[in-house]
């Protein structure tokens, strides 16, 4: 018990109290100088317009994730469930995504998609002239990012959903069949409420996921660009503190994202799981 | 596997790692220097502190590349809080009056001085000491200098009947020769420019004398405000951006982004730092040429481009011994031989009168015009509005310019609003970093 409680406090209760120190502070790059400033840094955090827009990317961005990458890992799992030759072979390829680092993932979407030396706007420039610039376009930049931060992320969807898929009962869906019910039927009224437990924790896992863990995705690929428009809440964080070295505003940027996120779990909580059966 | 033999496994490696390092090392004081070269770049780096490890038996200069310019000024103030950062930094132009503000550095002017290592500083040409100078005095060594020039690809000049020997050298005729240029199929689009704020704001200004920032482009103040919004501004950025809708400029991305668009030949003409030059030579399949960066012509004034790259930074915080070598290590790369030596594998400018000298005498310049381009670029008494560009915190103004930049070439803003509102968080920026610096 004890070395999990060090462990704790180490590791997460004291960065996150340094955090909260530092966000009341003014301090120079090379922390040298440190001036107390109250709550001036959340003041000039909440009357930038950059800022609400960072917000407004987040849940975009953090919906768009959660969205396909759960909906995308359902729909593949309840496909790996079918009896095919080298089911077993197909399992493993699908977990495949979830072991490739977010930056690595990035890279290979910029690889295949950028607009100077990707292979799909060459194959497309020989079809169309429609460039997709998404150098410039904002929301092709997020969809971009979306898609492939939910596909580092649909392996992992898949896994949970597979593991659920297989736990229910054969004889309840056969009895279901004898009674006359559908496929989809099937699915509706047995396989989804069966599943809610899953599916529930998945929502929450990838929310957070996408506030936190996305981090890797959005610099290798967009850098925020372009203007802000895939500029997210951690990213941010991120680019003011280590880029621009401005300590006090990033440290109140992680206070503000770590209110968002825990506001956001304790309303799922409370609402969405009332949905779940056990 | 036992316990025992996992023990006694770990434990064989480390008697081999202690005894194979050792004994290299146990007589050479080291010196830990940081940089962000990457690529060919970073091998040059290599060779060079190969070179001094081989010249003197005293130190060893262990060269660690630590990632991006930004990365390697991160981990260089993380290492300094830790009290235990590197000897030298190499820190990008616009991270200069970070470190000039910080308390944390170790003036090369100084420590060359109280190390009685003798520096013609004279010999630096004068847009270099500018830029790095504080009263009169060098804080950092330069170390990699370039300035932005125009590479073009005289093949798709020759297809469309224009002198592959004459690049443009006004922005009307950059306009003019791209549309003859597409008009003949020669390629896609016109022109591309790669690290957007440097090579379109921050060395176009200076190059048209006019001013970037108040305060003498900011050394004479903390209280410092942008100027890029004004009627020079707005017709620049205001061309690019009416010349982004009709195809004629394309824009590729921040930081070097944009450069395969011209290796590929997709754009006929790219505004890029002579840094890639030693690159192109070898990736480049082409035919291809360099010109200066392109001007407004009358009633602007030709003045002289501003230097970018990067410089040696010397850190307090070591012992007083191993300065010692830190001055060596800067007398060598400052020696012109070296800096010969560097300039032509690289594309960066020679930075002293000597090895100007030394390089012109021996033709070089003639033989490889290109790396004349850049050096033409710098010559001149550089003006107020020329000598540089000072700011604190000017990594996040860049990234807010280069953000408003690309709201302008989507047409989501006009020049005029993009500009405004790249000044607006400029200038919060720069209050915040005055305040934070309070002497």
């Amino acid at each position: 018990m004890l070395p999990q409680v060090a462990v704790t406090i180490v590791f997460f209760f004291w960065p996150a109290f340094e955090s909260l120190r530092l966000s009341f502070f003014r301090t120079s790059p090379f922390g040298d100088r440190q001036v107390f400033v109250g709550l001036e840094n959340f003041v000039r955090l909440l009357s930038a317009p950059d800022y609400y827009q960072a917000i407004a990317n987040t849940f975009v961005f953090a919906l768009g994730v959660t969205g396909i990458g759960v909906g995308a890992g359902l729909l593949v799992a309840a496909l790996a469930t079918q009896h095919i030759r080298g089911l077993a072979a197909y399992r493993t390829a699908l977990l495949w995504p979830y072991g490739i680092a977010p930056p690595v993932a990035g890279i290979i979407f910029l690889f295949i998609f950028h607009p100077s030396y990707g292979v799909l706007p060459y194959w497309l420039s020989f079809v169309t002239t429609y460039e997709v610039n998404w150098l410039l376009k904002g929301w092709v930049a997020m969809t971009l990012v979306i898609v492939a931060t939910a596909w580092t992320h649909v392996g992992y969807n898949i896994a949970f959903f597979l593991a659920g898929l297989l736990a229910i009962p054969t004889s309840v869906m056969e009895a279901a069949s004898v009674d006359g019910a559908g496929g989809l039927r099937r699915f509706r009224s047995i396989v989804f409420p069966l599943l809610s437990p899953i599916t529930f924790y998945l929502v929450v896992v990838n929310l957070i996921f996408s506030f936190f863990g996305s981090f890797g995705v959005i610099k290798a690929v967009t850098q925020g660009g372009p203007g802000n428009a895939t500029e997210i809440m951690v990213y941010k964080v991120y680019k003011d503190g280590f880029i621009g070295l401005n300590l006090g505003s990033s440290a109140a940027q992680s206070v503000m994202l770590m209110i968002v996120v825990i506001g956001l779990t304790a309303l799922q909580f409370k609402f969405l799981e009332k949905k779940v059966t056990y | 596997m036992t316990r025992f033999m996992r023990y006694g496994t770990a434990l064989a490696l480390v008697l081999v790692m202690v005894a194979t390092t050792a004994p290299a090392y146990a007589q050479k004081t080291e010196i830990h220097f940081w940089h962000a070269m990457g690529g060919q770049l970073g091998e040059t780096v290599g060779e060079l502190v190969r070179q001094f490890n081989a010249s003197q038996g005293e130190f060893e200069v262990k060269a660690l590349q630590k990632g991006t310019y930004p990365e390697t000024l991160t981990a260089a103030i993380a290492a300094y809080r830790q009290k235990n950062p590197p000897h030298i930094v190499q820190v990008f132009d616009v991270g200069t009056q970070t470190m000039l503000s910080s308390g944390a550095v170790y003036p090369v002017f100084q420590l060359l001085k109280e190390q009685e290592v003798a520096v013609s500083w004279g010999d630096f040409i004068k847009p270099v000491t500018g830029y790095y100078s504080k009263d009169g005095n060098l804080y950092s060594m330069p170390f990699n200098s370039s300035s932005p020039i125009l590479y073009y690809n005289k093949d798709a000049f020759r297809k469309a009947k224009l002198d592959p020997e004459k690049p443009p050298k006004t922005w009307k005729e950059v306009g003019d020769f791209s549309k003859a240029i597409i008009a003949a199929g020669g390629s896609k689009c016109g022109i591309t420019t790669s690290w957007p704020s440097w090579s379109m704001l921050e060395n176009t200004f200076p190059w048209h004398d006019q001013p970037f920032a108040t305060n003498d482009n900011g050394y004479k103040g903390l209280d410092t405000k942008l100027l890029i919004n004004g009627e020079f501004g707005q017709k620049h950025i205001g061309q690019l951006a009416a010349w982004q809708k009709e195809g004629i400029y394309s824009y590729g991305g921040r930081m070097g982004q944009p450069d395969p668009k011209f290796i590929n030949g997709d754009c006929a003409m790219l505004v890029q730092s002579s840094a890639v030059i030693g690159g192109f030579k070898k990736s480049v399949k082409f035919d291809w040429g360099t010109g200066q960066l392109p001007h407004w012509g009358a009633p602007y004034k030709k003045q002289n481009a501003i230097v970018g790259g990067g410089t040696l930074w010397v850190m307090k915080g070591r012992k007083p011994a191993e300065y010692k070598g830190v001055a060596q290590f800067m007398k060598f790369i400052s020696d012109p031989h070296q800096q010969m030596w560097w300039s032509v594998t690289t594309g960066y400018v020679p930075i002293t009168q000597t090895a100007i000298k030394n390089l012109e005498s021996g033709y070089h310049f003639k033989k490889n015009p290109e790396q004349w381009t850049a050096l033409s670029q710098l010559s001149g008494a550089p003006t107020k509005n020329s000598q540089g560009v000072r700011l604190g915190n000017f990594p996040q103004i860049r990234d807010a310019i280069e953000a408003e930049l690309e709201n302008i070439f989507a047409g989501k803003k006009s020049a005029k609003e993009g500009l405004a509102a790249a000044v607006a968080k400029g200038n919060d920026i720069l209050k915040e970093f005055a305040a934070a610096n309070k002497p």
